[in-house]
């Protein structure tokens, strides 16, 4: 890679960061409403996944979507109008938080149901490889998710079909509060997929280095025809599950120790440690960062609300009359 | 540069949480990230960073204290800065006041728009609703819940024809369309005359007093026991009435003598001959009265006396009249003595002076017969094959026929008509 | 013009779209090797291939879960659901996820996605295989609910639900595959949300879908000749968008109504129907809307009591002479 690939990178990261930690003052003040999932800690997987996907491989994932949504390319400020319900957000102010989305960068949606887009996911690798597309589908979920009837029946589905779907499981260890050795009968995760006789791999997901020589493996192999592949990338979220969590599922210790392997730091130390750039170079990026966030929520608030006929609007593609 | 730390909020339901503890006591230092206060919401108790770094300058909320989301509850500065804490938290105080003020401009606007729109809105309705209120106060006076379906109703209402004046042939007596177009069609029914208000009647129900039920004892055991039998005669009492009429013209008012009191004579003198008539019988065993003591019904407040005329055939008419007269009033004034109402051996019952043309009585036992006088009233006549006119007053006997038949009785009546078509009889 | 079963007009239409269209494809459980159970698709897998004749493992999330996706890719596929029982399993997609996508997402996503599912009773199937649960469907916005009772709107609206862009669930009913109708030679579609006037009258409106059609016109027909009672058969053919036009002009005529379904009578296509009667036409009420509908029982297996719980000729017929009274 070259630098600037790196500082992208680290930039990316930082920023995905920042607005995570924006986010989360906007929501205390009230001025983001519903649930509001956090990615921090998470940067690394997003941002790496995304880096060396080909444009047109399919995105889909679950509600912890803002990390995706920022990485897929959608700017941070109609990130920001999106969660601030502004109709210049990405979803018009539709859909929230929880539902990110960006058609043309084939980014297919953060969904709220727990397992309910990894049928879809498989949807998508099926219209791939009916109509021919050199395109992988990459379906993002969490460890929790593998319990759900959805999964199941998406990744049969998919494996029967041999579809060119990549799995990718973000096991940040807690679904909501409960770890999966409280939640599965097997906990570690790739037995799951060895189940469906699918090739399983798991990978550190705070190392971004780490997660894009991996990705860029399997999308390499499914594009080749392996058929579907799985991924569980070992993560952690610094936060809780979302806002107002009590986490009373884990310790401080616990956190502070996973901390330690904050992936924005990892790689800024390795970047260091490699000679790739400076210290002064980082202090420019974060600096550039804030102003882009502060740029981002200044465009959120003042963009306009959506106005009362928006209320009717995409029901349907043909419109009927308003019951 | 100094900042406020504002109630946190920490779910997306919350509104207010409690400051459990300080975990930073005023002017420790404060790096960014680090935990400040415990907060309680109603759901779990939760850390807070701080989002700024510096030294806590001064809490502003004690612990304990339940605040809402967004108050101020510490102030983070530079280490060694001068605050002005008063006018920080003016500032922000102004901030927010400046946007709680323009929102309200904003409401106030749209509340005055509103009410303008609604007041317009409301002038327009207002004869409207007038009009309404009427047609419905009118309407509900005249029909009475009348069952019909809308658009029976509204048919009605378009063509002009009042539901009360049709029979609905809808379930339940519905009236329904079928029947407005009938009406319609074939003209409306005559208005049907209005119909009464019916109050339902209340059942009074109390104990009958000691002289109804005694009356009620006495004429139901006579009735049931006593055969019965009724012969009615007519009399030509023309030369009765000259006679009174004649006899009065001499008297003083308190002491005018009665048809009734020529009557009393007249029956007891016609009962001479027939002292079957002036009997009373028991088992097999018949006792003919010596004495012929004539009995006159007396009306009293619910019920009747019998005033008694003891040998009222030796008694001159104007004793009669005396005695009976003076025995009506005791009983009217509730003075009756025993002596009045006892021993009657044959009774005459009158109902004349109500324009009764004849009637039935019941024998009062243990007398042989009773006497119903009817009114005396002046009828055309044929006499000779002529037409005329005179006075004629009907009497029905009621007799025992344990005792008589109808031969005797009906000779005693025709007796008795010699005391009251000649009344110098009377006198003789 | 030409005489074909309502199974006919079904598989004609699936079968001419997939023609005109290569982006249309079907999958589902045996819809393949098998033909499909009640061999709507027969002849489908040996023409079109097994690309686009997919037969799926039992898993109705993923068979309509893997169909939105491929929607969301570009193709137009027609899921199969076996049976409308067995929706239930695929429940948060139908509703949860189909009806939603295009309005979340600020417009961005189109499902161009058709789901087959037949249902209703009266072939002994017992309780959880002979439900007619079409209202529940019908509830969410987002999604379009038809449901035709003639082979003539069968094929004309499969067609029209195969080419628009909008999540489509077609509903069918097991019990009259066999049932027969004229159909135009020739290319023809129907749109949807339109009501129709199968048969006019004057007396009654009679409003239905889907098999209580054919009873709908039965019993009209033996109204008119023991009663002499002119009943006018309105059919909605589509649930949502829900055409009340022409329910509500009949109305106008003849002031009285009787609304004939499946389902059961709670919370049903008919306590719909009769409120947008009474909230549109009020003043042209003359009586109590009457409902016909299946009681309020789960439907037994022993088949005396199971027609003794459907709605039946008899039941629309009395229904008719009880609003006229």
């Amino acid at each position: 890679m070259e630098k600037q690939e790196y500082l992208d990178l680290y930039r990316e990261m930082v920023l995905i960061r920042r607005l995570e930690e924006t986010a989360a003052e906007l929501y205390q003040k009230g001025e983001i409403g519903g649930f509001l999932h956090l990615y921090i800690g998470q940067e690394a997987v997003s941002t790496g996944i995304m880096k060396v996907k080909n444009p047109q491989d399919q995105v889909i994932t679950a509600y912890r979507d803002h990390g995706v949504a920022i990485s897929i390319g959608i700017p941070a400020k109609i990130v920001f109008a999106e969660l601030l319900g502004k109709q210049d957000g990405c979803s018009d102010g539709k859909g929230g938080s929880m539902h990110m989305a960006d058609v043309d960068k084939n980014f297919f949606g953060g969904h709220a149901i727990v397992g309910a887009h990894i049928p879809m996911g498989a949807g998508l690798a099926l219209s791939n490889k009916m109509q021919s597309k050199d395109a992988v589908t990459i379906c993002m979920f969490g460890e929790g998710a593998t319990n759900i009837g959805f999964f199941h029946e998406g990744v049969n589905l998919a494996k029967t079909w041999e579809l060119p779907i990549l799995w990718v499981c973000e096991n940040n260890r807690y679904g909501m509060g409960t770890s999966p050795e409280r939640a599965s009968a097997v906990s570690d995760i790739i037995q799951k997929a060895c189940g469906y006789q699918m090739p399983a791999y798991d990978v550190d997901g705070m190392d971004i280095m780490a997660v894009m020589d991996m990705i860029s493996e399997r999308l390499e192999e499914i594009r080749n025809g392996s058929g579907p592949q799985f991924v569980e990338v070992c993560t952690y979220r610094f936060r809780g599950h979302s806002m107002g969590d009590p986490e009373r599922y884990r310790s401080k210790e616990e956190v502070e120790k996973f901390q330690e392997k904050d992936p924005i730091e990892q790689f800024k130390n390795l970047i260091l440690d490699e000679d790739i750039a400076s210290e002064d170079e980082f202090q420019e990026i974060n600096e550039d960062v804030e102003k882009e966030i502060e740029e981002g929520v200044a465009f959120a608030k003042e963009s306009p609300e959506p106005p009362d006929e928006a209320l009717w609007e995409n029901v349907y593609v043909e419109e009927v009359e308003r019951g | 540069m100094a900042n406020i730390v504002e109630m946190p909020k920490l779910g997306f339901d919350m509104a207010e949480g409690t400051l459990v503890k300080w975990v930073k006591s005023e002017q420790d230092k404060v790096k960014k990230g680090e935990v400040l206060a415990e907060i309680e919401t109603d759901k779990a108790t939760v850390e807070v960073e701080s989002s700024f770094t510096g030294v806590l300058h001064k809490h502003l909320a004690e612990e304990g204290e339940a605040l809402p989301v967004g108050s101020p509850i510490a102030v983070i500065a530079e280490e060694g800065e001068d605050v002005d804490l008063d006018a920080l938290l003016e500032e922000t105080g102004a901030e927010e006041k400046k946007k709680e003020e323009k929102e309200e401009k904003k409401e106030g606007k749209e509340k005055e728009e509103k009410e303008k729109a609604g007041k317009e809105a409301e002038a327009e309705k207002k004869p409207e609703k007038g009009e309404k209120q009427k047609e419905e106060e009118m309407g509900a006076g005249e029909e009475d819940f009348i069952k019909a379906s809308p658009v029976a109703k509204r048919i009605a209402d378009e063509e002009g024809i009042k539901l009360s004046n049709l029979e609905g042939t809808g379930p339940g007596g519905r009236i329904v369309k079928r029947d407005v177009e009938k009406a319609i069609e074939e003209g409306v029914p005559e208005e049907k005359p209005e119909k009464a208000k019916i109050t339902p009647g209340k059942d009074e129900t109390f104990e009958i007093s000691k002289l109804r039920a005694a009356i009620g004892n006495r004429m139901q055991g006579s009735w049931q026991e006593i055969p019965h039998f009724f012969i009615t005669t007519e009399y030509d009492v023309g030369e009765m009435l000259k006679t009174r009429k004649q006899l009065n013209r001499e008297l003083p008012d308190e002491e005018k003598v009665s048809v009734n009191d020529f009557i009393i004579r007249a029956s007891a003198l016609a009962l001479k001959e027939y002292p079957n008539l002036n009997a009373s019988i028991s088992g097999k065993e018949l006792t003919r009265h010596g004495d012929i003591n004539i009995g006159v019904a007396v009306a009293v407040e619910n019920g009747l006396l019998t005033v008694v005329v003891k040998n009222a055939d030796q008694k001159p008419l104007r004793q009669i009249s005396v005695e009976a007269k003076a025995m009506i009033e005791r009983v009217k004034e509730g003075k009756v003595r025993n002596e009045d109402i006892e021993g009657s051996t044959f009774t005459i019952s009158n109902l004349g002076m109500y324009n009764v043309e004849d009637f039935v009585a019941i024998i009062n036992p243990p007398e042989a017969a009773i006497l119903a006088i009817g009114t005396a009233k002046e009828v055309p006549i044929v006499e000779d094959g002529e037409l005329g006119i005179g006075w004629r007053m009907k009497c029905t006997l009621s007799a025992d026929h344990r005792i008589t038949d109808g031969a005797e009785a009906a000779e005693f009546m025709q007796h008795l008509s010699l005391f009251l078509e000649q009344p110098w009889r009377l006198f003789a | 013009m030409a005489e074909i079963t309502m199974r006919e007009a079904i598989s004609q239409a699936l079968w001419e779209e997939m023609e005109r269209d290569e982006k249309v494809f079907i999958q589902g459980e045996e819809v393949g090797v098998w033909g499909g159970t009640y061999a709507v698709t027969k002849g489908f897998l040996d023409h079109f291939g097994k690309e686009r004749v997919r037969d799926t493992p039992i898993a109705e999330a993923a068979i309509v879960g893997s169909a939105i996706g491929a929607a969301l890719g570009g193709l137009r596929p027609v899921a199969e659901l076996m049976t409308i029982n067995f929706a239930f399993v695929a429940m948060d997609h139908i509703v949860n996820e189909a009806a939603k996508l295009h309005y979340m997402f600020g417009g961005q996503f189109v499902l161009p996605l058709v789901i087959r599912a037949p249902g209703g009773g009266g072939r002994q199937l017992a309780a959880t295989h002979s439900q007619t649960p079409d209202a529940i469907f019908a509830h969410f916005p987002g999604l379009k609910v038809v449901a035709p009772g003639t082979p003539y709107d069968a094929k004309g609206l499969l067609k029209t639900a195969i080419r628009i862009d909008d999540p489509v669930l077609f509903i069918e009913n097991a019990t009259i595959y066999q049932q027969k109708g004229e159909v135009p030679d020739g290319e023809y579609t129907i749109p949807i949300g339109k009501s129709k006037v199968q048969r006019e009258g004057s007396d009654v409106t009679l409003v239905t879908y889907s098999k209580m059609v054919s009873y709908s016109l039965e019993a009209a027909n033996k109204l008119e000749e023991e009663d002499g009672i002119s009943v006018e058969v309105i059919d909605l053919r589509t649930l949502r968008p829900l055409d009340m036009a022409p329910v509500i002009e009949s109305f106008k005529k003849t002031n009285r109504a009787v609304i004939a379904e499946e389902g059961w009578r709670s919370y049903g296509v008919g306590a719909e129907v009769a409120a947008r009667i009474y909230e549109e036409a009020f003043d042209y009420l003359d009586a109590p809307i009457q409902r016909v509908a299946q009681k309020e029982v789960p439907l037994p297996y022993n088949t005396r009591l199971e027609q003794l719980a459907l709605p039946q000729v008899e039941d629309i017929m009395k229904a008719v002479r009880e609003v006229l009274r």
